[in-house]
Order: C-alpha cells, then structure tokens, then sequence
C-alpha cells in the first residue's frame, strides 16, 4: 500500500520517463533531473503552504454583515518578515549554486569526445564525421562522449535532444558547442527549438545510438554507399540526406521549392522571364549557387550547397532526379 | 473654460447632482470625447481600445489553440499558423497588456487618488492616446497586408529575410513605444508634483508606488526598443549589416538589445498588477495592509534588478558561461522581492473581515496563478534546468501565468473594483463570480498542461507535432474554449451593468483612497477641493451604511453633522 503510494509518487515527481520528465538517456541528464525534483518539491511546499493559508484565512475570517471589522490591525511584524526574506533567500542561493554547478557540467566536453560537425539550415540538420561521411541524422557509439561543433547556413536553429537534457543554439556566422555521453543505445528525437520559418517544427532528426560493432558497421557502409549502390538509390538517399525533401516533394505536390517530379527535361520559366532547359549543369548549378536562377514562381530562400554536397553525391542526385518522372 | 460647458447638464430633473452633472455627461459629442483632456475619459478611451485589442488578440489565441487539436493540419497551414502565433503575441503584448493597466486604469484613477484634477500633462496625455491608435492601425494595416510571421520577438536574422512584412509591425512597435514613453513621463511628474497636503511619500496608496516603478522603467527601457527596431528596419530596407552575419552582423546582438527592453517590459505589466492587488486586498479585508515599506520598496527594487537580468532569455542563445552564471544569479534575486510581497497581501488577510465580492474573488486567482508562475520560474532562473525547458512549451506556460495569471486577472481584478466608480454602476456579484470561475478553471486547464507538455520536451512555436503529445494539447485547447465562455460571460454582465446596472454608492467597498470621496461618478474636475489625504489603508474612516449600501466617511459625516 505505502508502497504503491509511493511509486505513484514518483511518477508524479520529475523521474525519467516519468509525468514531468521524459526517459533519461545521457550521463548529465542525472543531476538536471535531480535539481528539477529538488525545484519541484520546493514549489509544490510553498504553492501548497500559499493554498492553504488562503483558504483557511478565507473560511475562519470571512465578513459576515458588511460592517463587521477587521479583528486586527497589524501593520508589520519584523522576525516573521526576516523569516520569510532569509528562507526563500537561502533556498534561492542553494538553487542557483545547484543549477550552475550542473550547467558547467553541460558545458565542458571531456577532452576525449568524438567531434561531429553539424550544419543547420531551413529545414534540416546535416551531421559530419571527420573522415568525411555525413548524414541527416547522428549515428554515435554507446558510451562515448561525443562533442558537436554547431554552425547555421542561414537563421537561427537550436538543437535539442530531450532525452540528453541538452540544448544549444546553433547561429549563423559562428560556431556554437554542445556535448553528451549516451548512457545506453536506442533512438532519440532530436528538435530545432529556436523558430527559423515555415517549416520549424519539421526540422526533426534523430541520434542513434549503436553498440560499437554496429556503429563500425554503420560507419563503413555510410562511407561508401555511392560506390555499392545503383546511382539512382544512392541519388535518393542523397535526396534524404540533405533535407531536399522539406522544400522540393517528388510526387508533384507544392512546397517551399519546384516538385522533382516531371522536372527533368523541361524548359523551367524563371523570375525574369527567361526560360532555361533543366539539365546536368544547371542542376548543379542550382544546387551550388541556388540565387543564380530562381524558377518563376518562388522565393529566393534556398542555401547554397556549396562545399557540403560533393561531385559524386551531385552526380548521383542527378541520376536520382532523372527518374521522377 | 470652453464653449463646450454650454451643453452640460444632461441628466433628468430632480436627480441628485453627480447625475445631472459628471465627467460622462459634462460635454456631449464624439468630438467632446476625441479632443478631451480630462484622464478619466482618456482612460475609458484607452480601456475601450484596449479591450478591443484584447478580443483580437484573444480570438487569434483561439486559432492557435484550435489548430492544436490534432497533429499537422487542423484548419489552416504553417504559414498562417505561424502569423496567428506572431499576432496574438504582438497583439497581446504592445496593444493590451503593456498599456492595459497603466494607461487605462491608472489614467482613470492616478489622479483622483492623489486628489488631483488631473494628470500634470493633459495634452501630452491624449498625444499618448493618440499614438497608441496610430500605432495600433499599423498593426491592423500588417494584418490587412498579409500578416507577419516572426514571433513577436522579431529575432534576427529571420526578421530581416523572411518575405512578410515587418517593417509596418516594427513601425507600429516604435510608435507604439512613444505612447507608453508619454505616459510614463506625464505619471511620473504627476506623482512627483500633484501629490495633496498630507501624503508623503509613505502615504501614498501602493498603486502609486506600482504606477511610479512601472513609469520608470517606460522612460528608461523603451528607447532602447526603439532603436532596436529602427536599426532592424535599417538592416531589412537598406541592407546595413548590424545583425545579420550575411552582411557582417552578430545576430546574438539582437537578442541582447531586444531582451534589455523586452525584460524591463515584463515588470511593466506585472507590478502595475501588484498594485491593484494591494489596492483590492486591503478593503476586501478591512484590515491595513501589512508591510507597506517593504511592498513600496520591492516595487523600486523589483523595477531596479529588472534590469539587469535580460541574459536569462539567452541561456541556451551562445552567450559566454560567465554571463550565464551572473545573469542567473541575478535573476534569482528579483525572486525575493516577489515572494515577500504575496507572504504580505496572505498576512493582510489574516485576522482580516474578508469580502469575497468579484474583486477579491480575481485578488485570490492572482495570488495562486501568480504563485504558480513565480515558483515555476525557480526551474528556468536554475542554469542546468533551464537548459532543458528552454523554448519548450514549459515557458509558454510560465509566462502565461505571470502574464495571464498575474496581470490579466489583476487587470479583471481593478476593473471590478474600479467598474463603479468609472459609470457608477454595480454589476451582477452571482454572474462575476460564475465568469471568474470559469476564466480560472479553463486558464489551469489550458496553461497547467503546457507545463507537463514543456517538461516533456514538446518546443514552442510548433505548428506540428508528434503524436505523443495530442491528447495534452487537447486538454489544453478544451481549457482554452471555457475561458473563452468565461469572457464572454463578463462581456455580457458588465454590458448589461451598463444599460441597466444597480446604481452604485459612492464608496461600495469601503475603500479609503481617495478615488473614493468623490460622487458615484465623479464630476470632471474630480474634487471640488483638494482633500486631505489621510492613511490610505486605515479603515476606521469608513462607516458602513445601510441606506446607500455603501461606506461613509466619519469625518465628512460628522461635518456634515456640524453643518446641518
């Protein structure tokens, strides 16, 4: 009985996987979820202690007939005053200590973190590793602490693993750092949490997190998918890859960009007026200096690929592209 | 004075004085209204504009929420999602809450309580008005143009890319600033220089310490918005790199900048609340109010710490750890001065003879809304915490209930309060109480599931959603559509209070202020002589009588004694 109480207890308090938290899977999720209990029971005392003196007073002191007075006219009352600046002052210091000792704890990456480097645009995340292989979501080995090196193409994104209890914004012109130790393998949602347009709350990704045998396996087949693959599928996991699909679908629906379906080919009518055959070299054109030539009808908004996606991937979306007919 | 004295005098024969006389029916005309000086009717203009701003800004929270009830597409797509979102906060924020309670109540009442006839600068009071409006058709001109999509926080460098229309909102925003510049500045002269014989600085009723405080920051603060969004305007029509890193900008720049105001901005709109809570607890207790020095000073301090906390909407932004941990040590010291004063309006009810009429009914939905928004900002002030909840839904909720919570429902609060002695009329207590209830109930019901949302890791500003979180945000839009019912009850009772309302006594509540000598209505030089303004909470002063079904004064009636 006393038991169960409780359990349900807590459940009811900030546990992982719990009503207020969810499940907790990185090292320093541990003692943010602590402070978060030590705050909530803090708040539950002092809400509960407002409540019921409210009610009390109300119920014992009610006016019964409008000229009833008032059964005492205390103006102040120094040692209950001190009593109630130094306890909320104390508990105040304590909170503040408790959650900068855990923030430079999210702070400090251990030197030996795995580096991954991540690119943020309108609206997809794009992680590096530093033997060249990318994807859109982040593959990581089980309890290794990984550091990533955070930079926007465009505006303002911020990355957010919930599960990891960690958030850093990720801004144009400069490198933003956020690092985590996964405690266990499994999935974990990965949210763009600063507001950056349209497409904000689809700017999903996920980290995986693999045994290290399966994340070697991972890795090596990520490296040379190209190579393994026919060039229209590997064209199409490129297509994934990079995010193309939150701005250009490839079954003729509308979005952000022109559709892929029924593209290749055709004469495209752009912004000017002009018209402009849709072929190898202004695909790739358009994927590298995506101002050049705006397709009528659409605005200016693409970023540049410029440096992220190589000749082979561009070679290999080409092929891709060529199929949707 | 003016040709316009020719038509007063409008009330029926054989009616006592006040309602053949009053500031309502001194001059006649639209134009009487639209080129007053009198701050009683520019602050029913205020309030008239203010409400209306705040059905605007309510009907597009309603959008939002109704476009919540299932995950992807309800009723419209992302990019209208995203201006009704932007709208209801810009709305809300700069036409409503800002001037809600400063510039309408505080307009109808500053004065009167400093026995006054009028604030120390009646044209630059109705310039203020004016600017509002002008601002205010700017946002509408927005809205007509095709909204705008940038959250009312204008962050850089979306705001200076994206194709909708900034430029007019942020105009809007500028002028906007200029009228709550005015008014500041016009309060504050007036309480330095039109107080009456006998009230001292520690005399004065704590709503004016409150205006006082919020006037400061107004001055102070506002000129920093409005070069923000001039140099916003700057970078968006002429391209000049200041915060967009595209044109060797610092977009983190923004921020700072943004928030120095935008923080400030937060204790105007609560601590002008703060003071009406003191205003409505006292009376509704009959007791004075405990700890006045210390309620005074928290009102300067919390104005004075409010500055110097802005970073901690910048915790997760890129700001070095070093300002991270100063600006949340600091943070957690304008706690204190909060927390001490809620301990101080319970002590005053304490022993107290409690009236629970609507006001005091709003005062004790106050106490426990603005609890729960101020407790809960313990996690975000908390680095390592915040970190988490930063931009997630959880803050949503905690500045719902401050702002919600803490402001709106002091804002309902001074209305009831003040509502009789602004048209001398009294409303129905049995429908204000069914209003006040469900506007409580459905506000718990919308915002307290937001924090377990927050908590859970659902981020703010999302028009989709996964689909573990649908049957929260369900609950949440259920709550929001019975507040909804909640205002439109209010609505309804204090129309109805309009047109065909119980006449009001001069002093319903037993209230000691000064507000409170003057006729139901009063006339529109408020006070035939400046009265002598004795201790604002001392109840003694006041006499319940049975025949007006109201409260007397025992000195006026005991002169009145000597006269007859």
């Amino acid at each position: 009985m006393l038991a169960s109480l409780l359990g349900s207890m807590a459940g009811f308090l900030g546990q992982g996987g719990g009503f207020w938290l969810p499940e907790a899977a990185s090292k320093t999720a541990e003692p943010v979820d602590a402070l978060f209990n030590f705050v909530l029971w803090i708040c539950i005392f002092f809400f509960v202690l407002i409540c019921v003196l409210m009610i009390l007073f109300v119920m014992r002191f009610r006016r019964q007939r409008p000229d009833e007075e008032a059964l005492s006219q205390v103006e102040h009352n120094s040692a209950l005053e001190i009593t109630w600046t130094v306890i909320p002052l104390a508990l105040a210091i304590a909170i503040f200590w408790m959650g900068f000792k855990g923030y430079m704890d999210l702070a400090t990456p251990p030197a030996n973190s795995m580096g991954v480097q991540v690119q943020a645009q309108k609206w997809s995340w794009l992680f590096s590793y530093p033997n060249g292989v990318s994807a859109a979501e982040l593959h990581v080995p089980e309890d290794t602490p990984v550091k990533l090196t955070m930079s926007s193409s465009d505006v303002l994104h911020s990355f957010f693993v919930p599960a990891f209890r960690i958030k850093q914004d990720v801004v144009p012109g400069r490198y933003t750092t956020v690092w985590f130790h996964p405690t266990r393998t499994g999935e974990f949602q990965v949210y763009c949490t600063e507001y950056c347009g349209k497409g904000h709350s689809d700017m999903l990704s996920k980290v995986i997190v693999h045994s290290r045998t399966d994340y070697d396996k991972w890795m090596d087949e990520e490296g040379n998918f190209i190579d393994k693959m026919p060039a229209p599928e590997a064209g199409a996991k490129v297509f994934q890859k990079y995010g193309c699909k939150q701005c250009h679908s490839v079954d003729g629906a509308g979005g952000t960009g022109p559709t892929f379906k029924g593209l290749w080919g055709i004469d495209q009518p752009l912004t000017t007026g002009a018209k402009v055959k849709v072929d190898e070299n202004y695909v790739r054109e358009s994927i590298l200096q995506p101002q050049a030539k705006i397709a009528a009808g659409y605005e200016p908004v693409m970023p540049t690929f410029q440096g992220r996606m190589n000749d082979k991937e561009i070679g290999v979306l080409i092929e891709y592209l060529k199929t949707l007919k | 004075m003016s040709a316009n004295h020719t038509t007063y005098g409008g009330g029926t024969p054989g009616a006592p004085a006040w309602e053949q006389d009053n500031y309502l029916n001194h001059t006649h005309g639209l134009k009487s209204w639209l080129t007053t000086l009198d701050h009683k009717r520019i602050g029913l203009m205020y309030l008239i504009c203010i409400l209306a701003s705040f059905l605007l800004g309510g009907l597009f929270a309603l959008l939002v929420r109704t476009e919540h009830l299932t995950p992807g597409r309800t009723i419209v797509d992302a990019d209208l999602y995203n201006q009704y979102f932007t709208l209801h906060g810009a709305v809300m924020i700069f036409l409503f809450i800002i001037p809600g309670i400063p510039a309408a109540l505080g307009n109808f009442v500053l004065p009167l309580m400093l026995g006054a006839k009028d604030v120390a600068f009646p044209r630059l009071n109705l310039t203020s008005w004016y600017l509002w409006v002008i601002g205010a058709i700017f946002s509408v001109v927005t809205i007509a143009l095709g909204g705008v999509d940038t959250g009312w926080t204008f962050y850089t460098p979306y705001s200076t890319t994206t194709a909708t229309h900034v430029i007019p909102v942020t105009l809007g925003v500028f002028i906007l600033g200029f009228s709550s510049i005015f008014t500041g500045l016009n309060f504050i002269v007036t309480i330095h220089k039109l107080r009456p014989k006998g009230m001292t600085w520690f005399k004065m009723p704590l709503f004016l310490w409150a205006v006082y405080a919020t006037a400061l920051i107004q001055v102070l603060a506002t000129p920093v918005l409005g070069i923000t969004l001039l140099l916003l305007i700057a970078e968006r029509a002429m391209g000049i790199g200041i915060f967009d890193p595209a044109l060797g900008g610092d977009p983190v720049l923004f921020q700072h900048f943004f928030w120095f105001y935008s923080h400030p901005a937060v204790y105007i709109m609560i601590l002008p609340a703060m003071g009406v809570i003191s205003e409505v607890i006292a009376p509704f207790s009959r007791k004075t109010i405990f700890g006045y020095k210390f309620i005074a000073y928290s009102s300067i301090a919390i104005a004075a710490f409010g500055f110097l906390v802005w970073g901690h909407h910048m915790f997760t932004s890129g700001q070095s750890a070093l300002g991270n941990m100063l600006f949340s040590a600091l943070t957690f010291s304008v706690s204190i001065p909060s927390a001490i004063k809620v301990f101080n309006w319970l002590s005053t009810m304490y022993k107290g003879s409690i009236s629970l009429k609507t006001p005091m009914l709003y005062a004790l939905a106050f106490m426990f809304l603005f609890g729960i928004g101020g407790l809960t900002g313990l996690f975000l002030g908390a680095l390592a915490v915040d970190v988490h909840l930063h931009d997630t839904y959880f803050v949503v909720a905690h500045f719902h209930y401050v702002m919600f919570g803490g402001t709106v429902i002091a804002f309902l609060a001074g209305l009831h309060y003040w509502w009789p002695k602004m048209f001398g009329r009294m409303y129905s207590e049995k429908w204000g109480a069914v209003a006040c209830a469900l506007i409580f109930i459905g506000f718990n019901v919308t915002f307290f599931t937001q924090f377990v949302l927050g908590s859970q890791g659902m981020p703010r500003r999302y028009y989709n959603y996964l689909p573990m979180y649908t049957s929260y945000h369900q609950i949440s839009t259920v709550g929001s559509y019975i507040m909804g019912l909640g205002f439109v009850i209010c609505a309804i009772y204090l129309a109805h209070s309009l047109l065909a309302g119980k006449k009001a006594a001069a002093n319903p509540w037993g209230s000691v202020t000064l507000e409170w000598r003057t006729p139901p209505i009063p006339p529109h030089d408020n006070f035939d002589k400046t009265p002598l303004a004795g201790d604002p909470y001392d109840y003694s002063q006041v006499r319940w009588d049975a025949k007006t079904g109201g409260y007397v004064w025992v000195d006026e009636q005991s002169s009145a004694a000597v006269a007859g």
